[in-house]
């Protein structure tokens, strides 16, 4: 006797969420089900949990098309599912391992880079269907937002309604990849993706095209180029004395007794500065490949971010024609789970 | 001239990629309705076209309304070769032709392909314009209502119930016409898809007219049918029960809500015709005549109608004045002297409905069924399909003769199917004998007569069960008691029906699902050779079935079945038997005697000792089972029952026969002698299996419950959430030497392994309960075995399920409600919502009295309508998940029920009825037959859910899906699947919606609530 056929289909589309996360990683979820012990839980014989994973996979497979373009889960009419259950399908959909997406950020996210995934997998342990699915998923996002107008973040939620956290992260996701910064680098792996989508959260604010003009296309996705030109004139910053100390007192005076790290980042003022000021001038050269590396790898990236006010003086707001408005940055610290702690010193 | 039809195609979106060079489509839209197309422009490249068209115009017959579907056929113009087809709609527009349902049908409408299945959605509005004809010799039969529910719907009033209608047509089936050799599936598909709307309109519209004349205005409990008859032909039939409703009338039913002239074709049946004589002189003696000489290539259908109850000549015997409120002899005598002569007029005293008015049922006597094997040959002559009508006469004559035998003058839970293979098909009525009230069933004289049939019969709550038939002359040996509640009358100790549980019937402990499953090996044989080796078979069988549950229902220390439905089988090879029924206990009703073993040779030592065990394991299971189900009748004396306690005895109240294609009746005595039957003999192995057997079914995990009925009895208190579903399951049989018993036991562990299966996936439900629960078992193929499950699963709140009994109190506290109501004059609400299978604890309904207020002023009423109306409850569903909260997919419930738990339902929007075919070339690409049928159903559901939005509505009730045949070929990669679903769209309204305002303000009664339910209407 053996099963030919075997469904189970509800009004109400039957979504266990259990299986659903195991789905979404791997491919037989019956053995990792019958290990969590449901069997003993429920007295369910093996083949009632062949029989019902079966069915959820074969759901989910049918919804996975839908879920490629969510607005249409929500207005299709075969399946009966509740919004609250329809939100949840979404954002576990999209979402990612931080593991992973360190592996890809910044990578051109071409056929090439999806040949590599089989060793992205055993590297970080995430099954290969799981990376897949996040790859396909950064790749989907990109192709969709990347010729829009209008801001990345409001694209992203659009049309793939994620939530305002996880859309952020991938605003992030496509600004990094569409300006292929290299975040692979050794000295770099000290940095999580929390502290990447931060900076990206910061450059599209306050350096792209879409900082200056809220009409442009691509306006979130594209560095200013004007305002990295205009950052050369920071060099002034290094090269006379004068404004070099008072830039420092300046920096000192709003820096201090707020950073755990003050009296290293006194001692070393000079060197971070003129790390700074050199990343800075050079990002209209280098344009695209070193660009990252040279703004994450040499800057003391926690005091320019929290405390950009400050490392960026009023002289050089007079200097260099940036936003006028900045905004207030959240806090970082616990959010992305480092120790505040200095990068090493930049060389140069 | 009688109507215009207007449709506009609105929009479309999803649209399947048609051109690959640009990924996009150039859709554009036939409307076709009988031999009249339109066409909307071409929308260019776009995905989502917006078409926007002005309204198609058809004039049409309203004898065309109620036969044709609206098609609505979306293609992808190409300049240089044909257009490709993306897929059609169908809409079925007979909810527009009576007024009282919806005014518009307007929404998406999924766009459907029989190869590809859902390609995008369509936005499409249908009104109609209904000119008022007074022709007496119409064709048509606009106007009359039909419903699934087989019961007086709620939100209806019964005035009178008619009684039985049939009709069949036939045609050839486009599969098997010459023409199909040359033609694609997706053409032969869509012909078939076709000719069935088409016949299913034609039907309905028959039966319709069969009702006007017998002047009701609705049919209640419609079943319709196909029968695909392969070369022979394709068969459309249909029953249903006829009726004259009364809408509830409230202030807000005469406010001219609708003011389309359809209002008027809808009262004719009311008003016209003021002679209630039909074959006297005047307008309606031509009637019947004419109605079938009028345009006779029209009229498939046979004439037997003429023999359909002309309420007319019923005598009118005094039925209306009050009879005593005690049953007498003399006074039983009366009663069925009255019932005789209201029913023996009509040639099938039948009656589809399972669920009744309180009063309606007087006596029940038992389960009559009769089958009949017959030989298929093709249908000559399509116009006059007397084969097929004869069949079925002859099936029904020997109902009504079973029945009466019983001593009972009708047939309740009346139904009828057909099992075919090749050229063999079996044919199966069944239904529930029982003397009915006959106050019902003629035109009362006394309009408000319902009052006091309520007030008289509502003392006998045990009335039901007590025997109809003569003590002296019994049809069957058969054990009686006096009734354990009156102890008046004699009551059987073993009740089987195929009807709901009255509402008003006592039951001790909860009820649960019984089943026997059968399977006899058959040789293969052709034509009439197969034929008698079938019906050979067959009373083998029906004992079998009917043993087992007998032992199944002993094991559960209950006695009465209820909603009992025997499905018998035909394959190749072997038959099946399917019984399935709610096993409960009847407080009127005797104990039921233990099962007792016996074994055939008495000498063996071990052979003795297994025995013992074995029976020591029966008696503990009977005892588990009598605390799982919470059966604790109370001790009864002897002296108090006045009767010694009867000796436990098996009898059967089965009676049947077997019928040949000789048209031989044989008529078979299923009880077993003189024998006591409660013994089991174990004389060989087979015995041993069949109480291995016994044993083996294993109860529902805790928390679960099931049953085959409306509702579970002894369980009351039903919160909202309800899922409904279909699970299908096709085991392979390997063919190695196949014996009786391992085919037994494989199709066991197929029922007992679906039912564990979606135990375990409905857990989350927990405390719930299974309702409804419909086996369907088919043999597609050799060593295939099909079956279909469909049922709802409602969660219950289990604190309040500890007071499964109710208690004495209760019940007079309920009652006296019902007075104070009664006192009140609102036999309104009596005749709805305190009709049968109301599944609200008396204490809610109390609770509910109290809260609801009639002091609401005007202004805040409509305040709730509005909140209580669909959009409402959709948005009140949409509340959460910011992200999604712009779905604009409005939520539709779908329930086997009549009912929706929590929820009034406020308007029957018209019935839904379905056919789609679905075939692929490319099984394996769909994910194999699984994919494939998962696909499908999902794709059914969809369309059933968006046609009734399109109406208005947010739920259908009564759903069901008829048939559902699948057809598959792995080496061909291909599989085709033909499902048949129908149901009643509805409006309903949370009762929490209704309460949110009406809590606000302390006392009133029910009343209220019932009132703005109307106004939403």
């Amino acid at each position: 006797m053996t099963s030919e056929l075997d469904i189970f289909v509800g009004n109400t589309t039957l979504i266990d969420e259990d299986v659903y996360r195991l789905w979404l990683d791997v491919t037989d979820a019956v053995a990792l089900r019958v290990r969590s012990g449901i069997l003993e839980q429920t007295g369910a014989t093996a083949a009632v949990l062949q029989s019902d994973t079966m069915d959820h996979y074969r759901t989910f497979h049918m919804l996975e098309r839908l879920l490629h373009a969510p607005p249409k889960l929500l207005h299709q009419l075969i399946f009966q599912i509740p919004p609250s259950r329809q939100a949840l399908l979404i954002e576990r959909y999209y979402a990612f391992d931080e593991a992973f997406v360190r592996e890809v950020l910044g990578k051109k996210l071409s056929k090439g880079t999806k040949k590599d995934l089989d060793d992205i997998s055993t590297k970080t342990g995430i099954t290969l269907k799981s990376c897949r699915r996040q790859f396909d998923n950064f790749k989907r996002v990109f192709k969709v937002v990347e010729e829009m107008r209008g801001s990345l973040v409001d694209n992203i939620q659009q049309h793939f309604l994620l939530s305002d956290r996880l859309a952020r992260d991938y605003a992030a996701i496509v600004f990094f990849a569409n300006n292929r910064f290299e975040t692979g680098k050794k000295k770099l792996q000290y940095l999580s993706f929390g502290d990447f989508a931060f900076c990206a959260e910061l450059m599209i604010q306050n350096w792209t095209l879409g900082a200056v003009d809220s009409q442009m296309d691509d306006m979130d996705m594209d560095l200013d180029k004007e305002f990295l030109q205009d950052l050369k004139e920071l060099k002034v910053l290094v090269a006379d004395k004068d404004l070099l100390d008072l830039h420092k007192s300046l920096v000192c005076t709003a820096l201090r007794g707020k950073l755990g790290v003050f009296s290293e980042m006194e001692a070393n003022f000079k060197n971070l500065s003129r790390g700074l000021v050199n990343v800075a001038a050079k990002l209209t050269h280098n344009k695209d490949y070193s660009l990252g590396p040279a703004v994450c790898g040499t800057l003391p990236l926690r005091p320019l971010a929290t405390q950009r006010r400050a490392v960026l003086p009023e002289s050089v707001f007079s200097v260099c024609p940036l936003p006028r408005w900045l905004p207030t940055p959240g806090p970082l610290g616990p959010l992305h789970g480092h120790p505040p702690r200095l990068p090493p010193a930049p060389v140069s | 001239m009688p109507g215009k039809l207007k449709v506009k195609i609105v929009a479309g979106r999803h649209l399947p990629v048609m051109d690959r060079a640009s990924d996009l489509t150039d859709a554009f839209v036939e409307v076709k309705f009988g031999n009249t197309t339109f066409k909307t422009d071409v929308y260019l490249k776009s995905l989502n076209p917006q078409w926007n068209s002005e309204w198609f115009k058809f004039e049409v017959d309203d004898e065309d309304l109620q036969d044709e579907p609206l098609q609505i056929t979306v293609l992808d113009h190409d300049t240089y070769s044909a257009n490709d087809a993306i897929g059609k709609v169908y809409i079925d527009i007979d909810p527009l032709l009576y007024s009282e349902a919806a005014t518009v049908i307007s929404g998406w409408f999924p766009i459907y392909d029989t190869i590809h299945g859902i390609r995008g959605e369509i936005n499409v509005v249908v009104k109609v314009d209904l000119f008022n004809d007074l022709n007496r010799f119409r064709q048509s039969s606009c106007g009359v209502k039909f419903f699934c529910t087989t019961s007086i719907p709620k939100c209806y009033r019964a005035v009178i119930i008619h009684g039985f209608v049939e009709e069949l047509v036939v045609n050839e089936d486009p599969e098997y016409q010459w023409i199909d050799r040359i033609r694609t599936p997706r053409a032969s598909n869509e012909a078939r898809q076709r000719l069935i709307s088409l016949m299913s309109g034609e039907l309905q519209r028959k039966i319709g007219l069969k009702v006007l004349e017998m002047r009701g205005n609705a049919v209640v409990g419609y079943l319709q049918c196909f029968d695909l008859e392969g070369e022979s032909g394709l068969v459309v039939r249909a029953i249903g029960t006829a009726c004259t409703l009364d809408k509830l009338s409230s202030p807000a039913a005469f406010l001219p809500a609708c003011n389309s002239p359809s209002k008027e074709m809808k009262e004719i049946p009311f008003n016209e015709d003021p002679n209630p004589n039909t074959h006297s002189s005047g307008p309606s003696t031509p009637l019947k005549n004419q109605t079938y000489s009028f345009s006779p290539s029209k009229s498939y259908s046979r004439q037997s109608s003429s023999s359909d109850t002309d309420l007319s000549l019923t005598p009118k015997t005094g039925m209306g004045s009050g009879s005593a409120g005690k049953e007498g002899g003399p006074f039983k005598a009366l009663l069925r002297q009255q019932t005789q002569s209201a029913l023996e007029q009509r040639e099938f005293p039948f009656f589809t409905l399972t669920a009744f008015p309180p009063g309606f049922l007087v006596h029940v006597g038992g389960v009559v069924s009769a089958r009949s094997v017959k030989l298929l040959d093709r249908i000559h002559n399509p116009d006059e399909p007397e084969t097929r009508d004869a069949w079925w006469a002859e099936i029904r004559q020997e109902i009504k003769s079973h029945a009466k035998a019983l001593g009972c003058h009708a047939v309740v839970g009346y139904s009828e199917s057909t099992s075919i293979c090749e050229e063999v098909c079996i044919l199966s009525a069944s239904g529930t004998a029982a003397v009915l009230n006959p106050r019902f069933l003629q035109d009362g004289t006394v309009e408000g007569c319902l009052e006091q049939r309520l007030e008289e019969n509502l003392p006998t709550r045990c009335g039901f069960c007590h025997i109809p038939y003569d003590e002296l002359n019994m049809p069957f040996p058969a054990h009686l008691t006096y009734c354990y509640n009156c102890r008046k009358q004699k009551v059987p100790d073993v009740l089987f029906t195929t009807i709901d549980l009255p509402t008003d019937a006592t039951v001790i402990g909860k009820g649960c699902l019984i089943q026997a499953r059968l399977c006899r090996l058959k040789k293969k044989a052709q034509a009439e050779a197969n034929a008698t080796a079938i019906s050979n078979l067959l009373p083998f069988m029906e004992y079998e079935v009917h043993t087992q549950l007998m032992n199944k229902l002993k094991l559960k220390g209950m006695n009465a079945l209820f909603g009992l439905r025997i499905q018998i089988t035909v394959g190749e090879n072997m038959l099946m038997g399917l019984a399935s029924a709610t096993g409960v206990y009847l407080a009127a009703l005797p104990t039921p005697g233990g099962i007792q073993i016996a074994g055939k040779t008495p000498n063996d030592g071990s052979y003795e000792q297994h025995i013992s065990h074995m029976q020591k394991k029966i008696n503990d299971t009977i005892a588990k089972n009598k605390e799982l189900y919470e059966i604790n009748p109370p001790e009864i004396s002897e002296e108090i029952i006045g009767s010694p306690i009867p000796e436990p005895r098996q009898r059967s109240r089965l009676l049947r026969s077997q019928s040949e294609s000789s048209d031989e009746v044989t008529e078979l005595d299923l009880s077993h002698g003189k024998k006591d039957a409660f013994v089991l003999e174990i004389d060989d192995t087979d015995a041993m299996e069949d109480v291995h057997s016994l044993l083996t079914d294993v109860p529902p995990p805790s928390g679960f419950y099931s049953c085959n009925t409306e509702i579970m009895p002894g369980i009351n208190n039903w919160t909202s959430e309800i899922q409904m579903f279909t699970s299908v399951r096709v085991i392979r049989l390997s063919s190695l030497n196949l014996t009786n018993q391992a085919l037994n036991k494989n199709f066991n562990d197929l029922c007992e392994n679906l039912l564990k299966s979606l135990y375990f996936k409905l857990r989350s439900m927990i405390p719930c309960c299974l309702c409804h629960v419909n086996f369907t078992v088919s043999l597609p193929e050799d060593e295939l075995i099909q079956v279909t499950v469909t049922a709802v699963a409602i969660t219950f709140d289990k604190n309040q399920a500890l007071q499964t009994t109710k208690t004495p109190v209760e019940k007079s506290l309920q009652r006296a409600s019902t007075d104070n109501e009664e006192l009140l004059q609102f036999p309104l609400e009596l005749c709805s919502d305190s009709l049968p299978s109301h599944p609200f604890p008396p204490a809610k309904e109390h609770l509910e009295s109290a809260s609801s207020n009639s002091g609401i002023p005007a202004a805040q009423r409509a305040m709730t309508v509005e909140k209580a109306s669909p959009v409402g409850d959709g948005n009140f569903r949409n509340r959460s998940a910011p992200p999604c909260a712009n779905s604009t997919v409005g939520v539709v419930k779908m329930t086997p029920l009549s009912f929706i738990p929590g929820a009034k339902i406020t308007k029957y929007l018209g019935i839904i009825n379905m056919f789609f075919i679905r075939e692929t070339t490319s099984l394996r690409e769909e994910g194999g037959v699984s994919g494939f049928l998962h696909a499908f159903i999902a794709e059914v559901f969809a369309m059933v859910r968006a046609h009734v939005a399109a109406l208005g509505g947010n739920a259908v009730v009564s759903y069901i899906m008829k048939q559902c045949v699948f057809m598959e070929n792995p080496n061909k990669n291909q599989a085709q699947c033909l499902i048949n679903v129908s149901g009643d769209a509805v409006v309903f309204v949370r009762e929490s919606d209704l309460e949110v305002v009406s809590s606000q303000q302390p006392t009133t009664n029910c009343q209220s609530s019932c009132t703005e339910g109307e106004v939403t209407t």
